[in-house]
């Protein structure tokens, strides 16, 4: 174990740099600072008409792009913002970034709009076709270059990549609500095969519409306490019921700490560990004994070389809906037993909502602001706690903490559950 | 990979599940494309448009008939095929293994309701905001409630996991034939640096749904006029690729952890590249020539191109064969099977194995392009270049790998 290697003897991978955009706000500061101020980005959809809708809130990004660009562009937008800043305070150039992108992002599809105006021009080449046969001849007929980000799910990477000039093949991923650690998972791996000497990773999503809205709503997967939209999301509240859409995006610079070094860039905490686990059990539901959660948990502390008791903060997944905070809380409970209660856990989604595919970036990004600040955000909304749960939710208001090491955890549709070890820079 | 590094984790395939329209399972597809089989297309159906369609399969040999429900076509195609690679590696139901596997699985997204699509677009009228509001109330009330779940691209992996029992890792990758290359060469690059041992790794597409042929056609990609070769699409009407329906499924394992379980050996990935930039014929030539030197292209007996047909990059395709690897002889498998985007890579990789396996070439296709083989086999290229984005090039080498 040298001074640039791990327990492992695999290189340790430095963070560097890092950036986010939220319903907050664009940039760390206005973000960090809304977050320990407890606000909450949740509001009043005005993207599209609600009539008919069962939930009627969420946490859309609505100073990025116009809402008529659609959800392709807003994707891109986001990433963008996050990757920028995130390169920029890792000091590296934004038009020649040299090293892998790992993008998580949301599937694309061809948005309704678009729909529309195929089927408005099909009707007028040949009124007699109905359905699919007149979007395909409109389709052929016309030039549609601005739909193509909405049908070719390379396309966002693609444009990132040119960008900032990243190297290779991109890849992009989903591995649903756990995309965006798995995205940093992926970097770390990489650096640590020695395939580049930097990465950066992120996690976007800007795709709250009608549609995907609809979808999580007809899984009852969706609050519908509609009436004060700030107040919706309460992980870990006996009355919780359900998570709120959102967008945004969280972008990590990774490198190794030894190339870091020998650029003299400032490092900024470290990629401890990663673990990840897959669930057989159900396509929505965990395991009833959490066994997944729990295998990824405790692989990201075997991957870290740490104990338990070596966590100072849980940046949990916390989504507000009744299974996932208990099952969560459950899964802790059996790596942490005791502890567990001297052990703060907040959910940043109590604020930020859930930000789907870039969560669990933009979670990785505020538990690093976490160890930098020495202050834990809050777990706002807390005011009628889920005796069930016992843990420290850290209620409400921010708390000061000299944090050196934190456990975020991401669990998602399908299976995924995805687990990241972030720690303070070696001093 | 020279000789004396043949070690514990070289890359090896110990398992392949295929399904094309060429046939069921790996040995199908194998004696039907290592005999020139003509290929099956329909140019009815989807008219004006060709594609390969799924050939007949019962499901339930895979799926049970209560997870079948769960599932869009293109899952069910991706489980059942992943089932087969499972079962030919000797891994199904063997929860010592797939409990501890990683799977990397190459997806776009599932395929809507198309009566629920008719209705919305047959109700809407003109003004905006009334259409959004006829989306509203249609979707509430008119789609299946786990649709959804049957069209989330990290669903395939997940119904995987759970049919199959594969936990070890669930990862899926998105974004056309790159995806399938990331794929293949991630789970590669994993099992050579020692971070996994065996891996699951593949991908499946069905075309026959008309939202997937409208994916392509927005950028004009469709071949229109009947089926021709994949390498003379040039004047085709449209554009060039005929889709086709299907998946591939690989186990790759370590050499080591291959060996240890006594598992059969198809064949050695020796090694991976992929790449990506600037389209423009000079750069992607220069792209081309660099991943084709590092995966030792030169070297092989013949090439396995996963070419899509699409005219301007399979031009490019050809360009550089005739230019770089003038004396290397090609298959451009998608003649046979159609173009099935995310699978096409898996898919060329798997031909290669079996190639080696069996020690014949596969048959030439297109006498115009493709010329005779005569050596048995001993290293076998695979070359893809995606319709827009993205090339990826391997080598594949005997079960031993190569040596003597």
């Amino acid at each position: 174990m040298s001074k640039f290697t791990d327990q492992s003897g695999r290189p340790i991978i430095a963070i560097t740099g890092a950036g986010v955009v939220s319903s907050l706000g664009r940039g760390k500061k206005d973000n960090w600072d809304k977050l320990t101020g407890g606000e909450s980005g949740i509001h009043k959809i005005t993207r599209f008409p609600q009539d008919h809708l069962r939930t009627t809130i969420a946490g859309t990004v609505d100073f990025m792009t116009a809402p008529e660009e659609g959800s392709a562009a807003l994707t891109y937008a986001l990433a963008e913002a996050a990757a920028l800043e995130a390169i920029e305070e890792a000091d590296i150039s934004a038009t020649d970034f040299g090293g892998q992108l790992c993008l998580a992002a949301p599937p694309v599809e061809l948005e309704w709009q678009h729909r529309f105006q195929l089927n408005a021009e099909g009707a007028d080449l040949t009124p007699a076709m109905q359905s699919y046969d007149r979007l395909l001849l409109a389709a052929r007929s016309n030039q549609h270059p601005s739909f193509s980000p909405s049908v070719k799910f390379a396309a966002t990477a693609r444009r990132l990549q040119d960008r900032i000039g990243a190297r290779g093949l991109p890849v992009t991923l989903s591995t649903a609500c756990a995309s965006g650690a798995t995205a940093i998972q992926m970097g770390v791996e990489a650096l640590r095969r020695g395939e580049s000497e930097r990465a950066i990773a992120i996690g976007t999503d800007g795709s709250v519409t009608a549609e995907a809205l609809i979808r999580f709503s007809l899984l009852s997967a969706l609050s519908t306490q509609n009436e004060e939209p700030h107040k919706a999301s309460k992980p870990f509240s006996k009355d919780r019921d359900g998570f709120v859409m959102a967008e945004g995006a969280g972008a990590l610079v990774l490198e190794t700490l030894e190339a870091a070094t020998a650029r003299g860039a400032t490092i900024l905490g470290v990629l401890e560990g990663c673990g990840e686990c897959a669930d057989d059990f159900h396509r929505t539901r965990s395991k009833p004994d959490g066994s997944p959660a729990i295998a990824a948990v405790r692989a990201a502390l075997e991957d870290a070389g740490v104990t338990p008791e070596e966590i100072n903060y849980i940046n949990a997944h916390g989504t507000s809906t009744p299974e996932n905070d208990k099952m969560e809380c459950m899964s802790l409970m059996s790596i942490f037993g005791e502890k567990l209660g001297g052990t703060p856990i907040s959910s940043n989604k109590s604020m930020i909502g859930h930000t789907l595919t870039a969560a669990g970036a933009i979670e990785a990004v505020f538990s690093l602001l976490t160890i930098r600040n020495g202050v834990i955000p809050p777990t706002i909304n807390h005011v009628n706690p889920d005796p069930a749960l016992e843990i420290d939710a850290v209620p409400n208001e921010k708390r000061e903490a000299d944090v050196r090491r934190v456990l975020s955890n991401s669990f998602g549709f399908g299976g995924q559950n995805a687990c990241l070890v972030i720690g303070r820079e070696p001093a | 990979m020279n000789e004396q590094n043949m070690d514990g984790r070289d890359v090896v395939i110990t398992g392949i599940g295929m399904v094309s329209a060429l046939g069921v399972g790996a040995q199908q597809n194998w004696d039907n494309l290592s005999v020139g089989a003509a290929p099956v297309f329909d140019s009815e159906k989807f008219a004006p448009y060709t594609v390969h369609p799924l050939p007949e399969i019962d499901w339930a040999e895979q799926i049970s008939k209560r997870d079948q429900r769960q599932m869009e076509a293109w899952q069910r195609i991706g489980t059942y095929t992943a089932g087969l690679a499972l079962d030919d590696a000797g891994l199904k139901d063997k929860q010592e293994f797939t409990s501890t596997m990683d799977m990397i699985v190459a997806a776009a997204g599932g395929e809507r309701d198309v009566d629920v699509d008719t209705m919305i677009l047959a109700e809407a009228g003109g003004d905006a905001s009334d259409a959004a509001t006829v989306v509203n109330e249609k979707l509430t009330t008119e789609l299946r409630p786990t649709l959804f779940l049957a069209q989330l691209s990290n669903l395939l992996a997940g119904n995987i996991s759970i049919v199959h029992k594969v936990t070890g890792s669930s990862r899926t990758f998105m974004g056309e034939e790159g995806a399938g290359i990331s794929a293949v060469l991630t789970a590669a690059a994993r099992i050579r640096a020692g971070q996994s041992t065996h891996v699951l790794v593949g991908a499946s597409f069905n075309t026959e749904h008309p939202d997937m042929l409208l994916g392509y056609e927005i950028g004009h990609h469709l071949k229109r006029d009947g089926w021709t070769s994949v390498w003379h699409r040039q004047d085709s009407e449209g554009g060039g690729i005929i889709t086709g329906s299907g998946g591939t499924f690989l186990v790759l394992e370590a050499r080591s952890h291959a060996e240890a379980r006594g598992a059969r050996i198809y064949a050695t990935l020796e090694s991976v590249e992929a790449d990506q930039g600037n389209n423009d014929q000079t750069a992607t030539g220069e792209r081309l020539g660099k991943i084709s030197a590092a995966t030792k292209l030169g070297d092989a007996n013949y090439i396995i191109s996963a070419a899509s047909g699409a005219k301007e990059r399979t031009e490019i395709e050809k360009e550089f064969l005739n230019s770089a690897l003038k004396a290397v002889p090609v298959r451009g498998v998608a003649s046979a099977v159609g173009h099935m985007r995310e699978v096409q890579f898996p898919f060329a990789v798997a031909l290669a194995a079996l190639s080696l396996h069996h020690e014949k070439p596969v048959e030439q296709m297109d006498s115009r392009f493709e010329v005779g083989i005569t050596d048995k086999p001993e290293r076998v290229g695979v070359l893809s270049l995606g319709y827009e984005d993205a090339e990826g090039a391997a080598l594949l080498t005997p079960a031993n790998g190569g040596k003597v």
